[in-house]
């Protein structure tokens, strides 16, 4: 028998859950869209991937040892944060910008603030938010699945510029143009239901935000056919999927309380419903989820639940 | 169909099998016991006796004029070898009363009277209650006299026997309503003409059928007494919770069951009631399971108070090689031990010995606000926002965020993926806020 017993405090007993385990989830999650966006947009897609992998894990690690901190990278969460970076970026984007907004994202996104869990915006849309800023061309220049870069519009912009609507079951699948991951919704949702069943994930905000952008789209769609998309459309085009299922249930920006929830995904898919329908871009879940990352203190201070036995009778 | 429960709580590993079908053994009388002079809460007793004098089994040697208190008495016949400061497993050291028992010393048998439930009165009741030094055995000892004196502008309607033992690997309770059912009852309806309660509702996890079984066979003529199976979750057996789970009603923050005309006693205290009663017995022993898989033969034992952790042990076997944590209770309330010198006191429900491999010290890591904690917490409370309260010390904000509510089950912390002690904070924060109080007066 050892010579000392332990000591700690309760709970003795814990769930075989941790951390880096829930990073690690979120990564295989995100497989099935990593091979589908492999599969249409071929080594484009790979080099992107392993780019802003590499830019954040290493930036995180130079950060933490500038900072005198101990590193971190082992939690898995900088390889996550890189990974959502390259799958929310049009393929054509040279690597170096890539490389750039994935140090961006760890950097500006996340360690400024303290690190894992102390930030305020989802890092890898800070990433994308940087590039849009800085090479808004770039970040708008799309190309077709495929080998070549042939040149070719978003389903959104082409519906927002010239009215041409795309197939259901080709933004379903993917094989369109758009930011990497984005383009197959099955291969999304196949991960998705893989967090939540492993219950990784809290379906709270993904239903909210989804339906709320179904509820808001049938509406104008009922009202004035010729001028809004179908909502199906709406569901299965840009980043919607990606946007609700990996982006908006970033645990650390989005609220606490299970209120709080419901309040962020409505507040969300408004949000994507005006920009998308009535402002000057075509796609809106970047920023809906940045802004609504925003407010995220306030709900939380707005919506603590009422403790047991403290309703006033 | 769906069980009774209450809202959020865990689902745990409950590891019940290790010691939930071998039968109470008796363990032999310890060559000496430590009584410590507080095993409750409330006021510490005052030693009855001194160095070198003799006493009996059963015989009063520790007392206080506190209402909220209880005496303590000697678990054997010996000799006080001393009266001080001795190991206790919950406060560290505490003025104890040591004995050595006697090499002749038998174990007495307590006459087995009949009780006339007609005949005694609640003041009878709470009087012999006390003076048996009987407190709470769930694992909080709170003194049992005291919860039997409702004001009288609090009536209460309904008395609950928790059964529900939600605790994981404890299966004290469990044995004890199997073997000792009617003793129980009787307790039970004890209780319930003293607080003069019309109701009485017995509350079984689903996880115990067989007790469940043999608590209806045995009350199946008793029209104000019904058994009640409840789902098998954390914490199903804190009072609040229970209390919700069976009658929805909501104990105030702040408040006691008996504001919602309810009160709540372990099963294991409605025997010793029973027993006090019936046969004058004080409370000088008590059913421990000793259990877990740093222990060579798990096992349910009834101890005399004051036997060291030790001899317990011992007698379930021994520590195995890879023992590496004792823990007095169960995984999710227990207090770890560092001395098992220290004797068991009346609120040692278990004895739980966890492995090298089952014990996890990995360090805690930043809050990644996954909200789990508030997914979990059965009391509605917000752990994240309250640690980070505690860890930036503005004690003020505590307050609006509820955390005097907290039971401290550590529902929090048994879900944390970045394995935060939230319940050391929250303990922390609490106490910080009270010595603020006083200081302000």
């Amino acid at each position: 028998m050892r010579e000392k017993l332990i000591l700690s405090i309760s709970p003795h007993q814990k769930e075989k859950v941790d951390t880096p385990k829930v990073m690690r989830g979120v990564i295989y999650a995100l497989m099935p869209a990593v091979i589908a966006s492999i599969y249409f947009f071929k080594v484009k897609a790979f080099l992107l991937i392993v780019v802003c992998i590499t830019g954040a894990v290493v930036s995180e690690a130079i950060f933490q040892k500038l900072r005198r901190k101990p590193v971190t990278v082992y939690d898995g969460s900088a390889l996550l944060t890189g990974l959502l970076l390259a799958l929310v970026l049009p393929p054509s984007l040279p690597l170096w910008a890539a490389f750039l907004g994935a140090v961006m994202a760890i950097v500006l996104g996340k360690q400024i603030y303290g690190g894992l869990g102390q930030n305020i915006f989802n890092p890898a849309l800070i990433g994308r938010a940087f590039l849009m800023a800085a090479f808004p061309v770039m970040l708008t220049t799309w190309v077709k699945p495929g080998f070549d870069a042939i040149s070719a519009a978003t389903p959104l912009s082409v519906f927002k510029f010239d009215h041409g609507v795309t197939s259901t079951l080709f933004l379903f699948v993917g094989n369109t143009g758009g930011s990497l991951g984005e383009t197959s919704a099955i291969a999304l949702i196949i991960g998705a239901i893989f967090l939540l069943v492993k219950k990784y994930m809290d379906w709270r905000i993904p239903f909210t935000y989804i339906g709320t952008v179904a509820v808001l789209s049938s509406i104008l769609f009922l009202i004035k056919p010729a001028q809004y998309a179908s909502p199906l459309f709406h569901l299965f085009a840009g980043g919607l999927m990606l946007g609700a299922l990996f982006m908006a249930t970033d645990p650390a920006t989005t609220p606490i309380t299970k209120k709080g929830r419901y309040m962020f995904g409505v507040g969300c898919g408004i949000l994507v419903v005006i920009i998308r329908n009535w402002g000057g871009l075509p796609e809106g879940v970047m920023y809906s989820i940045l802004l609504m990352n925003a407010f995220t203190p306030l709900i939380n201070r707005y919506t603590i639940p009422v403790q047991f036995g403290g309703r006033k009778k | 169909m769906s069980l009774r429960t209450f809202k959020q709580g865990i689902h745990p590993e409950y590891f019940k099998a290790l010691s939930s079908e071998k039968p109470i053994k008796r363990l032999s009388l310890p060559k000496k016991v430590i009584i410590p002079l507080s095993q409750h809460t409330g006021a510490p007793c005052k030693a009855l006796v001194e160095k070198k004098e003799k006493v009996e089994i059963g015989q009063k040697i520790g007392e206080a004029d506190t209402f909220i208190s209880a005496p303590v008495h000697s678990s054997v016949t010996g000799t006080v070898k001393s009266v001080d400061k001795q190991p206790h497993p919950i406060l560290g050291s505490f003025d104890a009363v040591a004995i050595e028992t006697d090499e002749n010393a038998k174990e007495k048998e307590w006459k087995k009277g009949h009780i006339q439930l007609e005949k005694i009165t609640p003041d009878e009741v709470r009087k012999k209650v006390r003076e048996a030094g009987i407190v709470g055995l769930g694992g909080a000892a709170f003194p049992t006299s005291v919860k039997l004196s409702p004001p009288k502008e609090k009536p209460i309607d309904t008395v609950i026997l928790n059964g529900c033992e939600c605790e994981p690997y404890l299966s004290a309770d469990h044995r004890i309503m199997l073997e000792q059912a009617l003793d129980c009852i009787q307790g039970l309806k004890i209780i319930m003409k003293t607080v003069s309660a019309a109701k009485g509702i017995v509350a079984i996890e689903a996880n115990k059928i067989d007790a469940f079984d043999v608590i209806s066979e045995k009350t199946r003529n008793e029209k104000n007494i019904s058994v009640e199976l409840v789902e098998v979750k954390y914490p199903e057996g804190a009072e609040k919770m229970l209390i919700w789970a069976l009658l929805k009603r909501e104990v105030p923050a702040g408040g006691l069951p008996m504001d919602v005309g309810a009160v709540v006693h372990n099963v294991g205290t409605a025997v010793s009631i029973a027993e006090a009663l019936r046969d004058g017995k004080p409370l000088i022993e008590r059913v421990v399971t000793v259990t877990g898989n740093g222990v060579n033969n798990p096992g349910n034992f009834i101890v005399p108070i004051g036997t060291s952790f030790n001899d317990v042990i011992e007698a379930a076997g021994g520590l195995k090689d890879n023992a590496a944590k004792v823990i007095m209770g169960g995984p999710l309330m227990g207090i770890a031990q560092a001395n098992l010198q220290a004797p068991v006191v009346k609120g040692t429900s278990g004895i739980l010995v966890l492995t090298e491999d089952e014990v996890d010290i990995t360090p805690e890591i930043n809050c990644i606000r996954c909200g789990r904690c508030v997914d979990h917490c059965p009391m509605f409370l917000v752990p994240a926002e309250l640690i980070k309260f505690v860890k930036g010390e503005t004690w003020e904000r505590l307050e609006e965020y509820h955390i005097m509510d907290c039971i401290e089950c550590g529902c929090c912390t048994f879900v944390c993926p970045s394995r935060i002690p939230l319940v050391q904070y929250i303990k922390l924060g609490k106490l910080t806020l009270r010595k603020i109080k006083t200081k302000k007066g």
